[in-house]
């Protein structure tokens, strides 16, 4: 009896391991529906009883970890979505792994809203697969409190002085970039001998513990409650932070950093495209876009929103919005000059990736 | 002779095969390929690399299960000797936490050990913190508890403490009372009874126990997540990291998996011939 208690419970957690991730109901009832997997924190769920009131399609609204986890779930067919919000690089390379559906602009009329400058960008030159859904910049957070300098440099990422204090980003991709850029590299080199100098960097911080945590979506409670003093991570979720913690400070490093686009897409095998096609150009719109931003506290690339944004903003809470805070939030020409766009890199380089990664684990 | 219900069972052989079964079977392909689908070793190879990962979790999982044995026992023994009313209540309050979601427990640990969480946060106030500075000459702001090998052990034994104290506590609570009678009548002291009668008795129970904690501690990924900050994974955040985190790699994450279910199933087979061979010599 107990041989097979043993038995069963070492089957349940080889089951627990090995298929994790659940899939969305089928597409069986009439009733029409939209699956949608996008990122923690990052929608005004207003929107979504609004989009449903409005359209008669249900949402089924999921969210992923990261880029990489998203990527994992549709390659492992855990994720059974019509419309993610990957980034540009993601794009970029489910575009090259032909995952993507062409999207039908003529179902999108708000993409005209969408401002050129975000258009015909590198990951999707031709502007067939994406509707971008907001744009930002990556930083390094401090608490002012904890950290007596002004940070300006991705040296504090690196700096026994904060042995301890430091979260590092739990993403390969940023996490690299950060080390790339402290040593004056490209972010998207793939020079394997920069890579490997930028994973030493890391994992001797990391070996010298400098790091108190690797962590994602966690460093709200950490930043905020004042646990950890130096962290990185995107601009729109500092704000965030600051509506806790008023210490909090957000710089883009004079070395320069990544700006990104998050874009809408639609899958290939999707079940449902007419309604994400309708959802994507919902959420394009001006309406959804100011109430989005003010939400999430991450810039649309709809110019009419971005424009319109302060005088919400004050009509909203009654005081005129900082213009230190919209800076943040819509990074301006000035800053952006010193920030890149992440690119596909090609296999060779992503699997260096991802064995350095996992080899920093250890 | 063949029970007449025993085509009840049907569902639940379905149930094995389809959800048991074929992963483990998937798991065991998986691991001895190569990405372009030919058969290769390789995924076994590269293991060797991470055997200081295999080493620390076996040895929080142990750690733990330990742990969890050293409490859960005598609990489940004092518990067994009270009156009926008492076990009700006890019983309620070892299973309440359970109401909840682990994660959500698990996070609020979090905010409970954190650098400026709950506990720091009393420490200051009674001034331990100082008090702890002015012995040892330190300069310390808080107790460092988050994110170490200690916290994840906690949270392991927070989780899966009733995991051990329930099937000790459902063995000990049905042993026949002529068999301690008995050993009295024949001149054993107390010590001697608990020694030579209760625990021998009670060790089905210890060995399901063991096997409860240990098997999950051994392959958790969101306690050491949560409570361990990532510096130090253990095998399932290896595993998790295969599969879902940033190195999508399936084919050595079935490798990984696969070579700890087969040191996982060796432990406990070597741990229940033990246990049926004290069994047998008490019951000679």
């Amino acid at each position: 009896m107990k041989k097979t208690l043993a038995l069963v419970m070492i089957m349940v957690t080889a089951l627990t391991l090995t298929a994790c991730g659940g899939s969305s109901s089928g597409s069986e009832s009439k009733d029409r529906v939209v699956n949608v997997c996008s990122w923690g924190e990052y929608i005004d769920e207003d929107l979504i009883y609004q989009f449903e009131e409005e359209t008669g399609i249900k949402v089924n609204y999921q969210t992923a970890e990261s880029n990489e986890v998203l990527y994992s779930l549709l390659k492992t067919g855990a994720g059974d979505y019509d419309v993610i919000v990957p980034s540009d690089y993601m794009i970029g390379r489910l575009i090259a792994e032909d995952m993507l559906a062409e999207l039908n602009y003529d179902n999108i009329p708000n993409y005209a809203l969408i401002d050129d400058r975000y258009k015909g960008l590198s990951y999707d030159p031709d502007n067939k697969y994406t509707v971008p859904y907001t744009w930002g910049t990556l930083g390094i957070i401090y608490n002012s409190a904890m950290v007596d300098e002004e940070i300006t440099s991705w040296d504090a990422m690196f700096d026994e002085k904060y042995a301890g204090q430091v979260l590092m980003i739990r993403n390969s991709r940023d996490a690299l970039a950060a080390a790339l850029l402290d040593l004056g590299y490209d972010i998207n080199t793939t020079d394997e001998a920069q890579i490997r100098e930028a994973y030493d960097l890391l994992s001797t911080a990391k070996n010298n513990g400098i790091y108190q945590a690797f962590v994602m979506d966690e460093i709200y409670t950490k930043m905020e409650g004042g646990n950890a003093a130096i962290a990185m991570y995107y601009a729109g979720d500092y704000l965030t932070m600051l509506e806790n913690n008023e210490d909090l400070r957000y710089v883009v490093p004079e070395e320069g950093s990544n700006w990104f686009v998050d874009a809408m897409c639609v899958l290939k095998n999707a079940q449902h495209k007419e309604e994400a096609e309708a959802w994507i150009n919902f959420i394009a719109g001006t309406d959804a876009s100011l109430a989005n931003m003010d939400y999430i506290w991450y810039a649309s690339p709809n110019a009419k929103a971005l424009e319109q944004y302060p005088a919400y903003y004050e009509e909203s809470y009654g005081e005129p919005l900082d213009q230190e805070t919209f800076e943040i939030m819509a990074a301006p020409a000035g800053v952006l000059d010193r920030c890149t766009l992440y690119e596909n890199l090609p296999a060779e380089t992503l699997a260096l990736y991802n064995e350095l990664w996992t080899e920093l684990g250890i | 002779m063949k029970n007449k219900l025993s085509h009840l069972a049907i569902p639940y052989v379905i149930w094995m095969a389809l959800f048991v079964v074929a992963p483990i079977i998937m798991v065991v392909i998986y691991a001895f390929s190569s990405a372009d689908g030919g058969f290769t070793l390789a995924n076994f190879g590269k293991i060797g690399t991470y055997a200081v990962v295999f080493g620390r979790s076996f040895k929080l999982a142990i750690i733990a299960t330990v742990i969890c044995l050293a409490i859960g026992y005598p609990v489940s023994y004092m518990m067994s000797k009270e009156g009926p009313r008492f076990q009700r209540i006890a019983m309620v309050l070892i299973m309440l936490p359970m109401w909840m979601n682990f994660l959500l427990r698990t996070y609020s640990w979090m905010s409970i050990l954190e650098n400026n969480g709950l506990l720091n946060q009393l420490f200051q106030k009674i001034g331990l913190i100082a008090l702890y500075n002015n012995i040892f000459g330190t300069d310390l702001q808080f107790f460092r508890m988050m994110n170490t090998q200690g916290a994840v052990v906690l949270g392991m034994v927070y989780n899966y403490l009733p995991f051990m104290i329930l099937p000790i506590y459902s063995v000990i609570v049905k042993l026949d009372n002529s068999l301690i009678e008995a050993a009295r009548d024949l001149g054993a002291n107390s010590m001697n009874v608990f020694r030579r009668v209760i625990l021998p008795l009670s060790l089905p129970g210890v060995l399901s126990g063991i096997t409860m904690v240990f098997v999950p501690s051994v392959s958790t990924f969101a306690i050491s997540k949560m409570l361990g900050g990532g510096t130090e994974i253990l095998l399932g955040d290896l595993i998790e990291q295969q599969f879902l985190g940033g190195a999508y790699n399936p084919y050595l994450g079935s490798a990984i998996s696969l070579v700890m279910m087969v040191i996982v199933v060796i432990c406990m087979v070597v741990m229940n011939r033990f246990g049926e061979g004290e069994e047998q010599a008490v019951m000679l």
